[in-house]
């Protein structure tokens, strides 16, 4: 098979880069406060809250419902217009109601689930940029004192995009018949924890 | 002007001035990332385009050191800010571009963190020793992280490297924050 890469050699590659990157003096780095606190402060900051988790989650189930391209490109513009709501919030610019957006973000997001809205691609993708801008907004900016604010982005960033990959493989029992209406009750329940969070911006 | 200076992340192994810079460009996100959407562009535009970025890029981060080293200016923040926006974004977006493209980004981006990384080997005194490690350890990342996306046959497989730029990006937009603002 000359030229043409089989996947144990991939699997190898990959392997390779992994014990590469694991073996490197960042994994020493462990030991030291400032960068790697805040690289496990970012990974954890977005499974600490559950209404960061259920609109992730939402935005990967809604996007493998879409199918392509949706299923990625909903994924792809969240992260970045979430830290563009995150440098807004850094750069001093304020957001009002950002609580009731993030609130809404799972209501809104949950019922697009729930119903299985299939709009235009350009009209769920200004939905979950919205919406993203209001999760950056609160919690890109949320970093320890002492720790490195460019570590903490890459796990918040990582960790967020993984919520989404957790959501797309949910997403992807549809397969199974079964999955549709399983992925309906699901959208309904992150709409009911939506509005929960919403009632709570509300009156917060 | 908010200028670079990130000596916090010059490691030291024990081990000397090449293994120093060995860690260098793994503990410094700032070098490392842009680093990782090059060689993922790389990948993403064929062996040919590979190939080329493994001996361009090691060449003018070398390049780019000396002078680091020999003039001591530490360059603004926003040479780096690009690079995270630029060449995540170029992956994000996964479009064709012209060789002569591909290879100014790599020239581009070896001249300005080589300069950086030079004025910062400079400043611990691991000298052109140091640069060395660190021009070593691009060569083997980018020849790992090119050869694995080069390798992906299956198009799922390049969306998630297209996904893996796009972080890069919502990164390089939150380090511009920290950074402007003076809380990173």
């Amino acid at each position: 098979m000359r030229g043409r890469s089989r996947p144990l050699d991939r699997a190898l590659l990959a392997a390779a880069i992994v014990v590469a990157i694991s073996a490197s003096p960042l994994s020493l780095a462990a030991h030291e406060g400032g960068s790697a606190a805040g690289l496990f402060a970012g990974l954890f900051h977005p499974v600490s809250g559950l209404d960061h988790v259920l609109a992730m989650v939402a935005v990967g189930i809604w996007g493998a419902q879409l199918g392509a391209p949706a299923i990625w490109v909903l994924p792809v513009t969240f992260p970045m217009v979430m830290a563009f709501g995150g440098m807004a919030a850094l750069l001093g610019l304020g957001l009002p109601g950002v609580e009731l957006g993030i609130g809404l973000s799972a209501l809104l997001l949950g019922a697009m689930v729930a119903f299985e809205q299939r709009p235009d691609l350009r009209v769920a993708i200004g939905l979950v940029g919205f919406f993203a801008v209001f999760h950056g907004h609160a919690h890109g900016t949320e970093l320890p004192e002492g720790q490195s604010g460019l570590f903490y982005s890459i796990g918040f960033v990582v960790s967020t995009g993984l919520l989404h990959a957790l959501g797309i493989g949910i997403g992807e029992v549809r397969r199974f018949s079964w999955g549709a209406p399983a992925l309906r009750v699901a959208g309904g329940a992150i709409a009911i924890g939506g509005i929960w969070f919403t009632l709570g911006g509300v009156s917060g | 002007m908010t200028t670079l200076r990130i000596p916090a992340h010059l490691v030291t192994t024990g081990l000397g001035p090449m293994f120093d810079g060995f860690g260098h460009v793994m503990v410094t996100p700032e070098d490392l990332l842009p680093v990782v959407a090059l060689a993922l562009l790389a990948g993403l535009g064929g062996k040919a385009y590979g190939r080329r970025v493994l001996f361009t890029l090691p060449v003018f981060w070398l390049v780019g050191g000396l002078v680091g080293m020999a003039l001591g200016w530490a360059l603004p923040f926003a040479a780096a800010a690009l690079s995270f926006l630029v060449l995540g974004g170029l992956v994000a977006a996964d479009r064709p571009f012209e060789a002569r493209v591909g290879t100014g980004l790599a020239v581009a981006l070896g001249l300005v963190h080589g300069q950086m990384t030079g004025v910062e080997m400079g400043e611990a005194g691991l000298g052109l020793t140091g640069l060395f490690g660190t021009v070593g350890t691009l060569f083997v990342l980018v020849s790992l992280v090119t050869g694995l996306v080069v390798s992906l046959k299956r198009d799922w497989m390049r969306i998630c490297v297209r996904v893996a730029g796009s972080w890069i990006v919502a990164v390089g937009l939150l380090y511009v924050g920290w950074t402007l603002s003076g809380r990173g």
